[in-house]
């Protein structure tokens, strides 16, 4: 492996362990989850708008919502005894601790999809069938597309006087493209579309997420060094 | 060889650092006395990297590895033990992972927290905690020490004890820098003294066997015609 991906494994590991510790924005994250499903499922008129045409736009306002809670929290995990200067000083590369934070979120948004999703089957009875398997994979791309803009916005966010306002001004207008796409990926599985009909919209989160990648990889020491 | 050239640094109106040059070669102690504001922690953090100077520049051999750096925060993770701790800042400081237990092990027993180890950072005391912060610097066995007020938080027998460890680490050969408002702490153990009033060195010589009531005389002489 790569030295610079075993230190961003490095500094993942530890954001895990620590989060699984005091499980606070992962227990607020899956509860949050919870409880918008909940209340999109008996706040909705059922003889006005039927399920299915609902369910894709609830799914992913209600993900993206809750990867936000995740993302607020990855650097400020760095605030407590200022652990990030000690980052900042040592030769940790920058770009490990963007991926390092990156794969943290990663798992972070994933659990919190994989408890949400039988929830959103529950509530909103949807023919999951043979949708389930791309369904995953719309989860994982748009997912990747979340965090890899999240994570950047995080650590510019964090040193503003009010970083869990700011963060979902600053993130909102980039959640638009992979959540458009994700909705209407999600809206042709659900309907038990031909996969080859979700093929373009795939191919397009995938687009966002290597763009995107890219750049906040590139940005990523910019937004914390001064 | 630690060398400082010119370094020049504002923040708004306000002069941290005002042309300070100086030079040190393995083995020197620099003590940096001055008053609350006269930019003791900034030169540190220039030194450290962590802010890059508007006029000037500082170079460490050896780079960012090179450097152990102890804040006024410990940079430690609460809720990580203080073993899983100095583990992760090993890793990265890049400590080969096959000799990370075994150095944690021996800089835990060098601080006297072999006891300790398995304890969050939460549930230590002050004094503890920068005992930790202090194995934590230790763990990479860094060639340059920049130390800006180490000595907070411990009592009497902590601080004499890392005096002694200092003392030992500069026999060695490391180059430490040393900044303190009190004039008491840390004499004993520099080869070289410097004032520091309003960004300025106004005082930069060897201690040349000067004890505390000498140095703090000098001191408070400099500061007023400074």
């Amino acid at each position: 492996m790569a030295e610079w991906l075993r230190q961003a494994w490095t500094v993942a590991r530890k954001d895990l362990v620590l989060e699984f510790r005091t499980r606070t924005a992962l227990l607020s994250a899956v509860v949050f989850t919870a409880l918008v499903l909940t209340i999109f499922n008996f706040g909705r008129d059922p003889t006005a708008v039927s399920a299915l045409d609902l369910a894709p736009s609830i799914l992913w306002v209600t993900f993206a919502f809750a990867a936000m809670l995740g993302l607020n929290r990855a650097f400020q995990l760095e605030l407590e005894n200022h652990a990030l200067e000690g980052l900042l000083v040592s030769p940790l590369p920058r770009v490990s601790l963007y991926w390092g934070k990156l794969l943290a979120n990663l798992v972070f948004v994933a659990v919190v999809e994989a408890v949400g999703l039988p929830l959103f089957v529950l509530f909103f009875d949807v023919p999951m069938g043979r949708a389930l398997a791309p369904l995953v994979g719309v989860l994982a791309l748009a997912s990747v597309g979340f965090v890899t803009v999240g994570t950047l916005f995080s650590a510019m966010a964090i040193r503003t006087r009010f970083a869990e306002l700011m963060l979902p001004v600053l993130l909102l207008p980039f959640f638009v493209p992979p959540l458009v796409l994700a909705v209407l990926a999600t809206a042709k599985l659900l309907a038990a579309r031909p996969l080859s009909e979700s093929f373009g919209y795939l191919k397009l989160l995938a687009a966002y997420d290597i763009l995107f990648l890219t750049v906040a990889s590139l940005l990523f020491r910019h937004t914390v060094d001064e | 060889m630690l060398r400082a050239e010119g370094l020049w640094h504002a923040f708004g109106a306000v002069v941290a650092l005002d042309d300070v040059s100086f030079r040190l070669a393995p083995g020197q102690t620099l003590a940096v006395f001055g008053p609350n504001g006269a930019g003791k922690t900034t030169l540190l953090k220039v030194l450290a990297g962590l802010i890059r100077p508007q006029r000037g520049r500082a170079v460490v051999d050896g780079g960012r590895r090179a450097i152990g750096w102890i804040g006024h925060q410990s940079h430690l993770y609460g809720h990580l033990t203080v073993r899983e701790n100095l583990l992760f800042w090993g890793a990265v400081y890049g400590v080969p992972a096959a000799r990370r237990a075994a150095r944690a092990a021996e800089v835990l027993a060098r601080l006297g927290l072999a006891g300790r180890a398995d304890q969050p950072v939460w549930a230590l005391s002050r004094g503890l905690e920068q005992r930790a912060a202090i194995a934590r610097t230790l763990m990479h066995d860094p060639q340059v020490l920049l130390l800006d007020e180490p000595f907070t938080g411990l009592d009497l027998a902590a601080a004499a004890e890392f005096r002694a460890l200092l003392a030992q680490l500069a026999g060695a050969g490391r180059i430490v820098v040393l900044a303190t408002h009190n004039v008491d702490e840390g004499v004993e153990l520099a080869t070289d003294v410097a004032f520091q009033h309003r960004g300025r060195f106004v005082h930069f010589a060897p201690r040349a066997g000067r004890g505390a009531a000498e140095i703090a005389a000098a001191y408070r002489r400099a500061v007023r015609d400074g």
